[in-house]
């Protein structure tokens, strides 16, 4: 009896995202915790673009915090974000009903298929800077992309074997979709029991997208920017250097080398182009050229990362 | 006799690939059964395709191939036999053959005597031919874009444009076991994803394929879901009750879309808030539909109203269009939204004084900002403006060179960034909004017309020579960098730049010669020379495929002049409609005739008098042809000058008694020295006279 009142009362954000999490932990999925650097884009978190490399299997999911500083409006623009939310799911290899389980956690989520209009429509994924690109869709429903659907092919200028499905659910855009509301901010976040009260979206994040956005596009100081992503490139560089003896180290040192620590380095560098980007300080010339910089460090994390997987899967040569 | 159907299940295949792979499937299955023997020539075939299958129905299938008897030539029959008896070699023969040694015979060859079999290889079954061969073809569909699916690379060779989810392979009620990207075809299919949901259906028999699906809420023939659409877009365009008299923009592109991204469509209207016509109706058309894929919907006049039409992938219910309506229109409304807060965003800043901005946006790394590339078109629209002035040509200076200023300007703006597909009409849309002359707008608007062969030239002589002024200037200074387009690489797209300028003098009013463009973005030597190649060659292209202009037609035309775009099409389309008269032929080949005789005399050093004498013409069919031709000369010259080619080349094809009586009559090379040297003369003259529209020699005639 309750469900017939839940059903009429949309998802508030939070229920959402544990609906969604319930969901996949139901079909297997490891919940993960958000990625603690910023990233752009869930694709990033290593537990996608990392996971995804070698043959072991992997089911996970999470929320992730994305940021996009050109994408901010200083919060005065009811669609876009500075920082948005995608819920990620990663399933290595893609089970052969992976298309009807996304359409099952639509149902979870309150959506009644029968009652709306559902496209498949060609897009491609493509991450030229991590070397990665997948085929796929986006999910259409009632004429709003709620979802990106990319079956990844490759990854670090690598082939994958197996393949990986992926898909990414803009939390914002279903939330506002459920809810019926023209603004993001006036998402409902989370209601209190006792009292009823409607915690709203513009509540929890507004300021953030406000500071960020000034941050972003009047504050950075673009020669500390340009500092910083130098430091962290050569910190990146130096340990991709030292990854390339890999198969040489023992057994404890193959270990913990600190691939995953690059990785976050070259994130940081990432992050930072993009503030530059927003600032408006990398012209068209230099922008191919710091986003080869950027690639080197991914690309090479990516390969180090195979590396030291293949080495670890090894006998060690030292017995 | 049975009826074959293939099926093969997919999940989503992209809208723009279906059509082509569903015509490569039908046309690789009929192959393969007719090669295999299986159908006659001709044999009654048909198609589907929806998102999530694509599928042949084939008429008439045999059973079986009929048996074919061969017959196997063995050894010698000396070598075989011995005494009568049958030797090893005898025996071997039998056994490869597969028959009794009893069953030889013995054939007479040129060679000699023979023994030999005659085996009769058994037809296979249908069933048979298509699992072991249909795979293959399935495996050789092209697809733009491939992906791999199962785990086990390299070994695992499935490669296709989606997973594929389910095979139906039915020969009659039979099911043939053809095997596929992991599956093994049954007589399963599915229906409609929502509508019928994931419960399997059986496909009965071939012939009942289509009924079934449409039981299923799939309609699988392609041009009855287009007819559906179109019919629904109409019949939902007249329930909208104001303005009264609506109709749906027409969009074959659109329509085509829609159908490969549906398998039960139906239409919906939805309205937006009439405030949003105060926008620019290219960027409201450009929202609805290339990102909504909603078509526009204009009143009686052809204004845009305040409405959209939706194709959907379900038919739903009073209730679920309510809801539907609401969410599209909900989307909708947030990007008109995002569009006017930008088209807004972007008027706080004065139009001209955007021109700074543009040092900071890199056109070419070698060739500078858009700011230096707008600098450098304003001076070549400068030089374009003066040599058509010169030429009594009358247009804007001002307004050009406004506009050559301020072309690029939208590149700096937000909503250019939104709508890239815009750039350069955006910035015609804030030149008018900001109060510049009309005619700047109208150019700024137009500057990336044409964008192919198919399209318009922009409306105004500023605006061509504005198109013009930007492209050679990015074509001249890619050239001058080495990064001209080489084979099949033409990063930059010059060719198509370079076509457009052709296109644009073909077919403008402007007196420009290719020449004159080239010289204007000053190049050095060697890059001018390297420019005149490529525009030649870009003639001959758009001679070719834009008017379909036969390939000696084009050959003969440029032989004599390839600067004058407008000029070339007027003589190409001239000698294309009287090349197939009689006359025209024989004097085109008796001018090659004429042009062979003095290569031959030129080869053998046999020099031509310097100009005709008339006093050593003595055969009286030679006076006749320099009497008729100084005459004809005279009158060709003038409706070449009066740009009146077709009468010109039927004036020249009227000498043909001259010609054929000349060399009826004539020997050129005649022992006499002055004789000979007069007559080649008068062959020169007759040539350089009447030349000058095509080159006749490259006319290809029959024969």
């Amino acid at each position: 009896m309750q469900s017939v009142a839940e059903k009429q009362t949309p998802l508030t954000f939070q229920q959402l995202l544990f609906k969604l999490q319930t969901f996949w932990a139901e079909r297997g999925c490891v919940l993960q915790q958000p990625y603690d650097v910023e990233v752009g884009a869930g694709t990033m978190s290593p537990d996608t673009f990392l996971r995804v490399l070698g043959p072991k299997p992997v089911r996970i999911a999470y929320a992730q915090p994305s940021r996009r500083p050109a994408d901010g409006r200083y919060g005065e623009n009811p669609n876009r974000l500075f920082r948005h939310t995608q819920f990620q799911v990663i399933l290595k290899p893609p089970p052969v009903r992976i298309q009807e389980m996304y359409l099952e956690s639509l149902e979870a989520i309150g959506i009644d298929l029968s009652e709306h209009d559902l496209k498949f429509e060609e897009d491609n994924w493509e991450w030229p800077v991590g070397g990665a690109w997948g085929v796929g869709w986006q999910v259409m429903l009632d004429g709003l992309e709620i979802s990106q659907f990319t079956y990844f092919q490759q990854c670090g200028g690598m082939d994958l074997d197996p393949i990986c499905g992926e898909i990414t659910y803009g939390l914002e855009r279903i939330a506002g979709f459920l809810q019926d509301v023209d603004s993001i901010y006036d998402i409902v976040w989370a209601v209190e029991p006792d009292t009823g009260r409607k915690v709203t979206y513009g509540d929890i994040r507004l300021p953030e997208e406000q500071q960020y956005s000034a941050y972003g596009f009047d504050y950075a100081d673009v020669p500390k920017l340009w500092e910083h992503l130098n430091l962290y490139e050569a910190e990146c560089l130096g340990l991709l250097e030292q990854a390339k003896s890999i198969v040489e180290m023992d057994e404890l040192k193959k270990l913990r080398f600190p691939v995953l620590g690059a990785y976050e380095l070259a994130l940081k560098c990432s992050h930072l182009f993009n503030l530059l980007d927003a600032r408006g300080a990398i012209s068209v010339t230099e922008r191919v050229g710091v986003m080869a910089r950027i690639r080197t460090l991914v690309v090479g994390v990516a390969k180090a990362y195979a590396a030291q997987g293949e080495a670890l899967a090894m006998p060690s040569r030292e017995v | 006799m049975s009826e074959f159907l293939f099926e093969i299940g997919l999940e989503e295949i992209p809208a723009r690939m279906i059509a082509a792979a569903e015509a490569e499937l039908l046309r690789r299955t009929v192959a393969l059964l007719e090669r295999e023997r299986l159908i006659p020539a001709g044999a009654a075939a048909k198609s589907f395709s929806t998102p999530r299958r694509l599928a042949v129905l084939i008429h008439h299938v045999a059973e079986r191939q009929d048996d074919v008897a061969e017959e196997l030539t063995g050894p010698a029959t000396k070598i075989a036999f011995k005494d009568g008896a049958p030797g090893p070699a005898a025996i071997a023969f039998a056994k490869k053959a597969g028959i009794a040694v009893e069953e030889l015979k013995v054939i007479q060859t040129p060679k000699g005597e023979y023994i030999a079999a005659t085996t009769v290889k058994p037809g296979r079954t249908a069933a048979e031919v298509i699992a072991a061969e249909l795979p293959k073809e399935l495996s050789a569909i092209y697809w733009p874009k491939n992906m791999h699916w199962r785990p086990g690379r390299p070994s695992n060779p499935d490669r296709f444009v989606r997973p594929v989810r389910w095979l139906v392979a039915l020969l009659g009620h039979a099911i043939v076991p053809v095997e596929f990207g992991g599956y093994t075809a049954s007589d399963v299919t599915y229906g409609h994803r929502v509508l019928q949901g994931p419960a399997p259906v059986q496909v009965k028999s071939p012939a009942s394929y289509a009924a079934t699906l449409n039981e299923a809420f799939v309609m699988a023939d392609v041009e009855l879901r287009r007819h559906t659409i179109r019919k629904a877009l109409d019949h939902v365009c007249r329930t909208i009750q104001s303005p009264a008299g609506c109709r749906w923009r027409e969009d074959h592109a659109l329509v085509d879309k829609l159908t490969h991204l549906t398998e039960w469509p139906s239409v919906i209207a939805g309205a937006f808030d009439p405030e949003y016509l105060t926008l620019p109706e290219e960027v409201l058309v450009t929202v609805m539909r290339d990102h909504q894929n909603y078509f526009a919907v204009e009143d009686k006049e052809g204004k845009l109203a305040a409405h959209f039409l939706a194709v959907l992938n379900t038919v739903p219910d009073e209730r679920a269009a309510v809801t539907i309506q609401h969410g599209n229109a909900r989307v909708l409304r947030a990007r008109f939204n995002d569009a006017r807060f930008f088209w807004e965003f972007d008027q706080r800043t004065p139009f001209a004084e955007r021109v700074d901005l543009l040092e900071n946006v890199t056109f070419q790394k070698d060739l500078g900002s858009y700011a230096v590339k707008s600098s450098r078109v304003v001076t070549v629209s400068g030089k374009l403006g003066a040599a058509v002035s010169g030429k009594g040509f009358a247009f804007h200076s001002e307004a050009l060179l406004d506009a050559a200023k301020l072309a690029k300007v939208d590149l700096t703006c937000e909503l250019v960034k939104e709508f890239t597909e815009l750039q350069g009409i955006i910035g015609g849309l804030y030149a008018r909004a900001a109060g510049l002359s009309e005619t700047t707008a109208a150019a700024i608007y137009d500057q990336y017309t044409p964008a192919s062969m198919e399209d318009r030239i922009p409306s105004t002589a500023e605006g061509c020579l504005l198109g013009i002024a930007d492209r050679i200037d990015t074509i001249a200074g890619m050239f001058s960098l080495g990064l001209e387009p080489t084979g099949s690489k033409d990063p930059f797209a010059l060719r198509r730049a370079a076509n457009s300028i052709v296109k644009i003098l073909a077919d403008s009013q402007l007196p420009l010669t290719l020449s004159e463009v080239i010289a204007a973005a000053s190049p050095s030597d060697e890059v001018a020379a390297k420019l005149k190649a490529f525009f030649a060659e870009r003639l001959d292209f758009f001679l070719r495929e834009a008017k379909g202009q036969a390939y000696d037609v084009v050959k003969a035309v440029l032989a004599v002049g390839a600067d004058d775009p407008r000029d070339a099409v007027a003589r190409a389309e001239a000698v294309s409609a009287v090349r197939s008269s009689d006359d025209f032929a024989a004097v085109s080949a008796a001018f090659k005739r004429m042009k062979n005789i003095l290569a031959q005399a030129a080869e053998k050093s046999v020099a031509a008098a310097a100009s005709v004498d008339d006093s050593l013409l003595t055969d009286p069919s030679e006076k006749a042809l320099a009497e008729h031709s100084a005459i004809l000369a005279g009158n060709v010259q003038r409706l070449r000058a009066a740009g009146d080619f077709k009468a010109a080349l039927e004036a020249i094809a009227t000498l043909r008694s001259q010609v054929d009586a000349f060399f009826e009559a004539v020997m050129v090379m005649a022992p006499e020295p002055e004789i000979r040297a007069n007559r080649l003369a008068l062959l020169q003259k007759v040539l350089a006279d009447f030349s000058g529209i095509a080159e006749f020699s490259e006319i290809v005639t029959a024969g």
